[in-house]
């Protein structure tokens, strides 16, 4: 899906790979052939978002730069992968599953309750497709983290937490072992 | 059902560490130079005879897809890829091996691209899969530093060399020609074929992807032998399958059994049973959104499998069970899916990217009841026009579960447009 006109991302003053960031997109184009460094642009537009927080058409310009790429090509990266914020966001990314797997368990509500918090500094939120951890529903993805097996309240715990600047512990939000069933798991319990 | 002894995934649910140490008192990297010293034939041979069939949603003989590639390597590298983009909804199994016990996979990454002459191996993970992704980079370190990847990796003589690569958010690109396309720095629209990937692939080289699971089963397959794999579940649908249950049961959850288990028992025996006792079971889709859901009637009897499933006009897919009980809004259900594939179709087909839209606006008026009843055959009739007219299989996976809707639940579609005609005519 195309999610937004290239030229409709805004241009910032300036854009530069920090020295650290500019070692990470060097070891990134290494895993690839020579003369294959187009390879990198997804994993390097990335290192420009994590520094900033949002990808402007200057970092876009500058990536296609150190790839050697024709900015277009960039360009066409940038608003064909959803995970591309293309205008500024706030410090934590609510990003809410609703395909069915998770519809089924409830996240209209916990939809509702992210738009809710949603101030666009602490919070901004992103209705997303299948996040991949549906036997976990409902899942948030904020930020890297998923939480998951989440209801309204415990949501609002979450959620409170981050706002204290505390980092709530990510997976399921109920008592239980990753995907494993609650109560335990059925299987591999002998020694 | 499966015995624990039988269990490739013994960290399923990761209890225990995943480092290396760990992982090699659980069996990996027990002496896999024995194995790769059998030979590219023995290897593939042992794989056939095995009859794992792939574990990405196809079902192909992951075997016979290793023997594909040149018997030697010419003038152009091979590539192995494994498809780690899992983003079929209700599919969860790929990230529980590569966070919980990644080197069942890193060292079913060199058996297999040892068996298809490729000396290096790209993992596609999908982007929002950030800290398996990172999982997955520190278990490949691990294992370069003990000397099982890099040159002369176990000290079988072959080099093999295995790349991380993060996707960002497309789920399209779980489609194989479109994942190289990624990988190669495009946009993923799915290639034409043929050319099929074992002959022109990743940067026009011989490559073969293959799905996470389909790797990480290979070296217990090699170590165990084929015989005992063939041996758990039924003929052409053989081994163990991680199934992934969500949805309206009482316990969702990840869990490893016997292909051909019975779909009662599994959701049963690993998910206490579906919400409100079986009776309140409405509708199950088996295996990942794309499949045809099946009602209860033949969920009653149904067995877990490609064969089975595909002689109920669905599909084993990838395995994941979604569950919905009878308090679903069946036809919502299905239009969110719907939905999903529009949002996800790469817009490069005129079928996919038009139909896509169009089946999602008209399922959306049918959830309300908001249309004729004839327009229930055009929607059908318009599944079928895009249905083996695209490029890939999106299309055909936008198709399948309305066609499942209007087979198994067209009186309730039905009852919709009714209720709502006589509301209308009421007022």
């Amino acid at each position: 899906m195309i999610t937004a006109d290239p030229m409709d991302v805004p241009y910032v003053e300036e854009f530069r790979f920090l020295p650290d960031y500019l070692e990470k997109v060097k070891a990134l184009i290494a895993n690839y052939p020579p003369g294959r460094q187009a390879s990198a642009v997804i994993g390097v537009l990335d290192l420009a978002q994590r520094q900033e927080g949002w990808l402007s058409r200057t970092a876009m310009d500058e990536v296609a730069r150190l790839l050697d790429m024709a900015p277009i090509r960039v360009y066409e990266i940038a608003t064909f992968y959803t995970m591309f914020q293309l205008k500024p966001k706030g410090k934590y990314l609510l990003q809410v599953c609703t395909t069915t797997p998770c519809w089924l368990r409830g996240s209209d509500a916990i939809m509702k309750a992210c738009e809710h918090a949603a101030d666009g500094e602490t919070f901004s939120v992103q209705e997303v497709e299948c996040l991949g951890a549906c036997v976990n529903a409902p899942v948030v993805q904020i930020n890297d983290d998923f939480y998951e097996d989440l209801d309204e309240a415990s949501l609002k715990k979450v959620l409170d937490a981050l706002k204290r600047g505390e980092t709530p512990k990510p997976g399921p939000q109920v008592d239980r072992q990753t995907s494993a069933p609650e109560g335990g798991p059925t299987t591999l319990r002998s020694e | 059902m499966l015995a624990d002894k039988d269990r490739i995934f013994t960290n399923l649910y990761g209890f225990h560490d995943w480092r290396l140490p760990a992982a090699r008192a659980r069996g990996s990297w027990d002496n896999t130079k024995a194995i790769l010293d059998r030979g590219v034939d023995a290897i593939i041979d042992e794989m056939k005879k095995s009859g794992l069939r792939g574990r990405g949603g196809a079902g192909f003989p992951t075997g016979l897809k290793w023997s594909f590639m040149p018997k030697e390597v010419k003038d152009r590298p091979h590539y192995l890829v494994v498809n780690a983009d899992e983003s079929e909804p209700g599919t969860c199994k790929d990230r529980d091996i590569m966070r919980h016990d990644p080197h069942l996979l890193v060292e079913g990454c060199l058996i297999a691209g040892f068996a298809m002459r490729a000396n290096a191996g790209y993992i596609y993970v999908r982007g929002e899969f950030y800290n398996e992704a990172q999982t997955l980079i520190a278990a490949i370190k691990e294992a370069y530093d003990a000397g099982l990847l890099g040159k002369n990796a176990c000290g079988s003589g072959w080099d093999f060399d295995l790349y991380v690569h993060r996707g960002a958010g497309a789920y399209i690109c779980g489609e194989e020609t479109a994942l190289l396309e990624s990988l190669e720095g495009k946009k993923g629209m799915p290639r034409l074929k043929p050319p099929f990937p074992a002959g022109s692939g990743l940067y026009g080289c011989p490559s073969t992807v293959n799905n996470v699971e389909s790797i990480a089963v290979a070296p217990a397959i090699l170590r165990r032998g084929a015989a005992w794999f063939a041996g758990i579940g039924r003929p052409n649908n053989t081994g163990t399958k991680l199934f992934c249950i969500s949805g309206h049961v009482n316990k969702p959850c990840n869990v490893e059994e016997e292909m051909g288990i019975p779909l009662r028992e599994l959701i049963d025996r690993h998910c206490g049973g579906v919400r409100g006792g079986w009776d309140n079971l409405l509708a199950v889709i088996p295996g990942g959104a794309s499949v045809p859901l099946l009602p209860k009637s033949i969920c009653d009897t149904v067995l877990m499998d490609f064969d089975s499933l595909r002689d109920q006009k669905s599909g084993l897919g990838t395995a994941a069970v979604i569950v919905m009980d009878k308090s679903t809004d069946v036809v919502k259900a299905i239009a969110r899916l719907s939905q999903f594939y529009k949002h996800e179709s790469c817009g490069q087909c005129t079928p996919c990217r038009e139909g896509t839209g169009w089946m999602w606006r008209v399922m959306e008026r049918m959830v309300v009841g908001n249309a004729r009843i004839d327009e229930i055959d055009a929607l059908e009739d318009v599944t079928k026009q895009v249905e083996g007219h695209t490029i890939c299989a999106l299309g055909d996976a936008a198709a399948w579960p309305i066609q499942g809707l209007i087979r198994h639940f067209r009186p309730e579609m039905e009852r919709r447009i009714r209720a709502r005609t006589e509301k209308l005519a009421a007022e």
